[in-house]
């Protein structure tokens, strides 16, 4: 919601007549907080403001090009989190955030800067890319509440992050992987010039002890670059061996390590054809292979990781009348637990004390809040809306309904890893042909073509050299990058790799409604109300956080907010005017006995002499909706509508988007079952969707999208997360995994079709080093290029979405 | 062919070079935020000094 008020928002603090903020922009009425020289919605506005300026920040409001977030009044929380830093031996003490609420460089920026100018901070250092601050400081571990208060003072919110020991291996391979490609690369690099005055010099000018010279330094540079940067592959090779299987890294190490020892051998007995140049550049080829291949599937974990970290927030817990912060796994059954307003529900319970709404939208798909009161059954992921509650905890962490929702989850998904992806069904038998095909080739010349053992090893190394996957090992990985960002510059996030092979089959797709369809947030209906009555509901309507208060802030932009309206927790808000009180909120709260029941979500205005006003409420289509819809239909896909809301609402959904299959009501469990029946039917099945509710049929599907504003762990469950609140993701992701299967199969086909012509040359022996080296690096270049087209093709389409 | 003796090892230790400072930059974690690094370019202002002192205080401990 307060995204909808920025985009209301001037551009800038200054820009226009309308008073905004100056530190989020939001517009300002006459409730005005006034400090330190400027004009703020709220005092977390005007304490982020002075304390940028008390730093001498201020550069802050010139280098940002996107506006802030309304800080928090609260000021967060008062947890200790001196257990997550790390004491190093010298005294220096350790400790690592996530930060959520990074906008543009600006916040880099003011972060960094803002913790630096503490004195004892000896590294601050915040990565656009990971939103992971690595904070140094000389002093006490307690320190981090301070640091993390000034964090959170500026608006951002941040927790405590301890990287886990498979992301830690994720991003040691990572870095072994580069190390191991700037060996190759340099090594490459050199050899080549060698071998290249070797090819030109063999024409005449050189004489035999001169190239033998250049073939031993080739050597003394290929062992150690070859016995480093060949390891990964080594590694690999010989964990499959000892189990009995192959994969593509057994002919590449038989390869590389032929080819070296061949070389060897021919430069101990003055031989002409040294093959050093080809083993390093197969393994540069190899690793950036490998490396851009890491790189996609590492993004996807990071993100993932990102994601779980914010889900396992700790917990405001009740004990002994202080409130503690717990992580969640640690919350007992019995155990009483504070909910602020505007915060997410994380145990299932029920609750003691308070009375407020809540949001359960992303659990049952249900748009419309429920009140709730003491006595009343929550559940992990409802958002508390109004006022605060305590909860009294009868499940927490895997006990809840959103632990078993994970469970059933995980249990979809492993179906869908028995998956076995293209590249690797090649690999199956590619290994076991080339071996076959050299080893013939080397016998078939020993005995019927009558040539020395020597000759025959060599034109059997020569097979295999030439068949070393080395444009079958570029070929998938280049394509999936090129994809991916492609996508990504389209605002989807791809998370795995493998997704897009299984979308390329979609020939169905189910929608969510509430949050996919429908933009998950309440919209005012135009009845054609008085302006001058929707401009004083809008300006009262402005001091809640209410979502119906919001979306009605935000249908009425031009209201000022009413500096003295009070806000009734779980009822509604009133103003006291000379003509009397005038009220906003539910129908008892503004005095009318009940109101007519339809589908919309209503407030009601009550202002003195005159009749009640409702004002009604309903979650709005995405604005591409319907074209989009209406695309996929024409392209032949069978569309389905699944939701967990009331008939009626899906029915005028379904309606005016024109899907003719669709059920309402529909739990996580059925909508899973809905999705293995279509599977059943033969079906490849697309499944959108953003809510808890969804969760399990995004696992269960054969690729899933979410959009960002859904819930953490249907994007965990999702193959790709889809940002800016735009349908059209869905209809692009399908295309880009169409491209993706296209040019993967062309540069499958091409890497063979390669093999088909060079293999023959390798057997009759005609494969110099030199032709080895051509072939290769052509090869290469070809399926690289190819894979880039797609990108190509993307950029060409910009306009229209 | 004298002018091997002194071409091959220049040409060798250039590349060697290269080598090593690629190397060190992945060490020293210039690789970590490429995005960050996009747009650090853009401040231009007085901390740059603090921050050049930073990795002093960083390389020496």
């Amino acid at each position: 919601m307060t995204a909808t008020l920025r985009q209301l928002a001037p551009a800038g603090p200054t820009a226009s007549a309308v008073t905004v903020c100056d530190h989020c922009g939001t517009p300002l009425g006459d409730a005005v907080v006034a400090a330190g020289g400027g004009r703020f919605c709220c005092r977390g506005c005007a304490g982020a403001y002075g304390l940028i300026r008390d730093l001498g920040l201020g550069r802050y409001y010139d280098l940002r090009t996107e506006l802030a977030e309304p800080a928090r009044a609260d000021g967060g929380d008062a947890a200790d989190w001196s257990e997550f830093v790390e004491t190093r031996p010298d005294g220096r003490c350790h400790a690592e955030f996530l930060v959520e609420g990074l906008h543009c460089a600006a916040c880099l920026w003011l972060v960094e800067q803002a913790l630096r100018a503490q004195p004892d901070i000896r590294l601050a250092r915040l990565s656009a890319t990971t939103r992971r601050l690595v904070l140094e400081w000389q002093g006490a571990a307690a320190r981090v509440n301070d640091l993390a208060g000034i964090v959170q003072r500026l608006g951002y919110r941040c927790l405590p992050y301890t990287a886990d020991s498979i992301e830690q291996a994720g991003q040691a391979e990572e870095k072994q992987l580069l190390r191991a490609m700037a060996v190759a690369g340099f090594a490459a690099a050199n050899i080549m010039l060698l071998s290249v005055s070797v090819w030109s010099g063999t024409a005449g000018s050189m004489g035999p002890a001169t190239r033998d010279l250049f073939h031993g330094i080739s050597a003394l540079i290929a062992l150690p670059a070859v016995a480093y940067a060949g390891r990964p592959f080594f590694r690999s090779a010989w964990a499959v061996l000892r189990q009995g299987r192959t994969n593509m890294d057994v002919p590449i190490s038989v390869g590389v390590l032929l080819a070296t020892g061949v070389s060897l051998s021919e430069l101990l007995r003055s031989g002409p054809h040294a093959y050093f140049d080809a083993a390093v550049m197969l393994l540069f080829f190899l690793l950036i292979g490998r490396y851009l291949d890491l790189r996609s599937r590492g993004f996807a974990r990071r993100s993932a990781q990102r994601l779980l970290a914010f889900a396992l927030r700790p917990v405001s817990v009740l004990a002994a009348g202080r409130v503690q912060q717990r992580p969640a796994h640690r919350v007992r059954p019995g155990d009483l637990v504070t909910v602020a307003a505007g915060e997410r529900i994380a145990v299932d319970g029920v609750i003691r004390a308070g009375r407020s709404a809540v949001d359960a939208s992303l659990i049952s798909g249900e748009t419309l809040p429920q009140a709730v009161q003491a006595g009343s059954q929550v559940f992990a992921g409802m958002v508390n809306l109004d006022a605060p509650l305590t909860v009294t905890t009868t499940a927490a962490g895997r006990g809840t309904l959103l632990g078993e929702i994970a469970r059933l989850m995980e249990a979809a998904e492993q179906g869908r890893n028995a998956y076995v992806r293209l590249a690797d069904r090649v690999a199956r038998w590619y290994a076991p042909v080339v071996h076959l095909a050299a080893l013939l080739s080397g016998l078939g010349w020993f005995f019927i073509g009558h040539a020395s053992g020597h000759d025959a090893i060599l034109i059997a190394a020569a097979v295999l050299i030439i068949t070393c996957p080395c444009a079958l090992a570029l070929a998938v990985p280049v394509v999936q990058v090129v994809a991916a960002s492609r996508l990504m510059r389209r605002g989807i996030l791809l998370k795995s790799a493998a997704a897009l092979e299984r979308a390329a089959g979609v020939d169905t797709i189910v929608f969510d409604k509430t949050g996919t369809l429908t933009l998950g947030a309440p919209r005012l209906l135009d009845d054609g109300h008085d302006p001058a009555l929707l401009r004083l509901a809008a300006g009262l309507a402005l001091r809640s956080r209410h979502p119906l208060c919001q979306a009605l802030a935000a249908a009425c932009p031009a209201a000022a907010p009413a500096g003295a309206a009070e806000e009734i927790a779980g009822s509604g808000l009133r103003l006291a005017t000379p003509e009397g009180e005038v009220r906003l909120g539910h129908a008892r709260f503004a005095g009318v006995a009940a109101g007519p029941s339809d589908d919309c979500s209503e407030l009601w205005l009550a202002v003195p002499d005159r009749r009640p006003l409702r004002l009604r409420f309903r979650d709005g289509l995405r604005a591409d909706a319907v074209d989009t819809v209406a695309l996929l239909r024409r392209q032949g896909y069978r569309l389905l509508l699944l939701s967990g809301d009331r008939p009626g609402a899906v029915a005028a959904a379904a309606e005016s988007l024109g899907i003719t299959e669709w059920e309402a009501q529909a739990g996580p469990v059925r909508k899973a079952a809905v999705i293995a029946g279509l599977k059943q039917e033969g079906r490849c099945v697309l499944m959108a969707g953003d809510g808890l509710n969804d969760a399990v049929a995004l696992a269960a599907a054969d690729a899933s999208l979410s959009p960002s504003s859904g819930l953490d762990i249907a994007q965990n469950a999702a193959d790709a997360v889809f940002q800016g609140g735009r349908l059209a993701a869905v209809p692009e992701f399908l295309r880009v995994a169409r491209g993706n299967r296209r040019l993967v199969r062309q540069n499958l086909g091409f890497a063979l079709l390669y093999n088909l012509l060079a293999v023959p040359l390798a057997v009759a022996g005609q494969v110099t080093p030199l032709i080895a080296a051509v072939a290769m690096s052509a090869s290469s270049l070809v399926v690289v290029l190819n894979a880039l087209r797609l990108g190509w093709g993307g950029s060409r389409t910009d306009g229209g979405v | 062919m004298d002018i091997l003796l002194y071409l091959i090892p220049a040409a060798l230790g250039l590349g060697l070079i290269g080598m090593l400072g690629f190397l060190w930059a992945l060490r020293s974690g210039q690789f970590e935020d490429l995005d960050g690094a996009a747009q650090r370019v853009l401040f231009d202002d007085a901390d740059a000094e603090a921050r050049a002192g930073q990795a002093r205080k960083g390389n020496r401990s």
